[in-house]
């Protein structure tokens, strides 16, 4: 089960990190490290339950306003 | 001996059936000479069947299209007679290199354990795979091709399917108790049932060039990812036999189909990938999107719907030929034991149940595939770049990157055919998987599983001695691999198997059923689950 109670020590040094890995970033290069720490944490977790429970939290109250980049095929 | 399969032109010969004065009427008619029509086609006739094989052209494939042969393609050609040749002149390969920017990413062993008879894969231009099926095809008195003869309508009924077919001398009619249509994935004969193959295509564009040179590539499938020989996109290198050489160029949605397809252009872009004074020559371009799609059934009463016809995907994981192939081997066995009333009709639902799980497998991992080639937005874009980043040193990432999961034979795990294990066993070969390979000596002389295991039903038996099998038992064929024949135990390993314990495998080589020792009873009730009786 995804843990969202207080499971980081030294939660301003934490987010401090955080912030530092984007300084002086364009968006589309945070884009990049967003990426890739995304990756590198979700393989630490591991449990894809787990996973899957983050990301339903993280995409709850975010409504689609893109397309999707296929057509409908019939043939 | 060298044929130009190619450029061979079948002539257009006039049948009794277009003068006779009744309706003439087939067991099984076959619409389409590609890959999928002539294996079922064979398949059948090698039952023992009459088949009728008909094909609107006069000629066999233009362009090498399919490339990619599977392991268990080249099992089933084995047993359709023809995968020496296959071999033979095949290119065989087992490596696939995956390369971003200028780097490689990693590479990978698509059969990393010795044992089989078969490669990983072999590529061979799809008009040489034809030219090897329709020489066996050939060899069968049972089976008859009729060039430029093309089925224009089709009325299906209760006993049977009537087609109107179009040849060069006019329009004639007969009837078909069964009739497969493998003629592709624009297939007239869906059409005129007014039936669709339904799913999405995907705003990208490839271009297909086959180049004759002398290369020192070696024989591994290489894929880049954001060359800087063609930045942004992807590419795709394969080598064919002949020193053909298969590049696919990712173009994007907005790439003029016209204009790529200029030889000038074509040319440049290959040039940017060998180098400014590479030496080659341009054997067959080919500019293309694709769907990932499929009918909702297959099976249309007497109506049966086969490969591209039936399904769809994209190029990048060796399923579309290979998938049709199987598809072929499924409907062939159940097809003939209903045509000889050895089974009730109702067994070739199965075949809806086993193949339309198949194409489902299939679409999935070409989708997902497709996903990590051609990113939709944003974001996939940006996780396939951090994925291919990572890859560098990050085990894990390799595992992520995805450029084609490629072909490989579907367990039929849900399948009404299958008898769930009662005993304990561990391993891969569960009811519904397509029986593994292994290496067995018989006399002295090498000997593969497969091989013996042939077509039919099959016991296959683990022990010193064949069992007694009783009267009560129909006639199967028992094939006993001794602890002597399996030296190396690799059989033993792969079957989970110890003295005694028995298998029932299907004429596609799929196994049914499994017991730890040799139950007369439980294999009749299992065979009877087998053929549709239960």
């Amino acid at each position: 089960m995804l843990n969202t109670e207080p499971n980081i020590a030294s939660p301003d040094d934490f987010y401090e990190a955080l912030l530092s890995i984007h300084q002086g970033l364009a968006p589309e290069q945070s884009r990049q490290v967003d990426a890739r720490l995304i990756l590198l944490l979700c393989n630490h977790i591991g449990d894809l339950s787990v996973l899957r429970e983050a990301m339903a939290r993280a995409r709850r109250g975010i409504e689609p306003d893109g397309i999707d980049n296929t057509i409908a095929a019939r043939t | 001996m060298h044929v130009d399969y190619q450029s061979l032109r079948f002539e257009y010969r006039r049948s009794p059936d277009q003068s006779s004065l009744q309706v003439v009427r087939h067991a099984v008619v076959v619409v389409g000479a590609g890959p999928v029509g002539l294996a079922t086609a064979i398949d059948l006739a090698q039952s023992g069947l009459r088949v009728l094989l008909l094909d609107d052209d006069s000629s066999l494939s233009t362009g090498s299209r399919a490339i990619c042969f599977a392991k268990r393609t080249l099992e089933i050609f084995d047993r359709l007679g023809c995968g020496d040749a296959m071999v033979e002149k095949g290119v065989t390969w087992n490596r696939g290199r995956v390369f971003h920017r200028d780097h490689p990413v990693y590479s990978f062993d698509l059969l990393p354990e010795g044992g089989h008879e078969r490669p990983a894969f072999v590529n061979l231009q799809q008009y040489y795979v034809e030219g090897f099926l329709l020489d066996r095809a050939r060899a069968l008195p049972d089976l008859e091709i009729r060039w430029r003869n093309k089925v224009t309508a089709v009325e299906p009924g209760e006993a049977g399917v009537g087609l109107l077919v179009e040849t060069p001398e006019g329009e004639y009619r007969i009837l078909a108790d069964y009739l497969i249509a493998a003629d592709g994935a624009r297939s007239p004969i869906r059409r005129a049932l007014g039936l669709e193959s339904k799913g999405r295509t995907f705003r990208d564009r490839f271009l297909i060039a086959d180049v004759r040179m002398k290369a020192d590539f070696p024989a591994e499938r290489w894929f880049w990812f954001d060359p800087p020989f063609h930045p942004n996109q992807s590419v795709l290198l394969h080598s064919q036999p002949d020193g053909v050489w298969r590049i696919d160029f990712q173009l994007g949605w907005d790439a003029d189909p016209e204009a790529e397809r200029a030889p000038e252009r074509v040319i440049t872009r290959v040039r940017a990938l060998l180098g400014e004074n590479a030496a080659f020559d341009l054997e067959w371009v080919s500019v293309y999107t694709f769907s990932c799609l499929r009918m909702a059934r297959f099976r249309h009463g007497r109506v049966i719907f086969a490969g591209d016809a039936a399904h769809g995907v994209s190029p990048f994981g060796a399923r579309g030929a290979n998938s049709g192939v199987q598809d072929a081997e499924n409907i062939a066995w159940k097809l003939a034991l209903v045509l000889r009333g050895e089974a009730p009709a109702t067994l070739l639902d199965s075949y809806d149940d086993e193949r339309v799980a198949a194409a489902d497998e299939n679409i999935l991992n070409s989708t997902r595939s497709t996903d990590f080639i051609t990113p939709k937005n944003e974001a996939s874009r940006a996780f396939r770049d951090a994925t291919l980043d990572l890859a560098r040193d990050c085990a894990f990432a390799r595992r992520l990157v995805n450029s084609g999961r490629l072909s490989l034979p579907s367990t039929y795990r849900a399948s009404p055919l299958n008898t769930a294990d009662t005993d304990d066993f561990a391993g891969t070969m569960m009811p519904g998987a397509p029986a593994l390979d292994a290496p067995l000596m018989r006399e002295g002389a090498p000997n593969w599983l497969l091989r013996r295991l042939g077509g039919g039903f099959v016991l296959l038996h683990f022990g010193e001695a064949p069992p007694p099998v009783p009267e009560t038992l129909p006639p199967l064929r028992l094939v006993n691999v001794t602890p002597d024949e399996d030296a190396e135990g690799v059989a033993a390993r792969r079957y989970d198997a110890l003295p005694g314990t028995t298998y029932l495998i299907r004429p596609d080589q799929h196994v049914c059923a499994r017991w730890r020792r040799f139950d007369p009873e439980a294999i009749c009730a299992a065979l009877d689950r087998a053929v549709g009786r239960a």
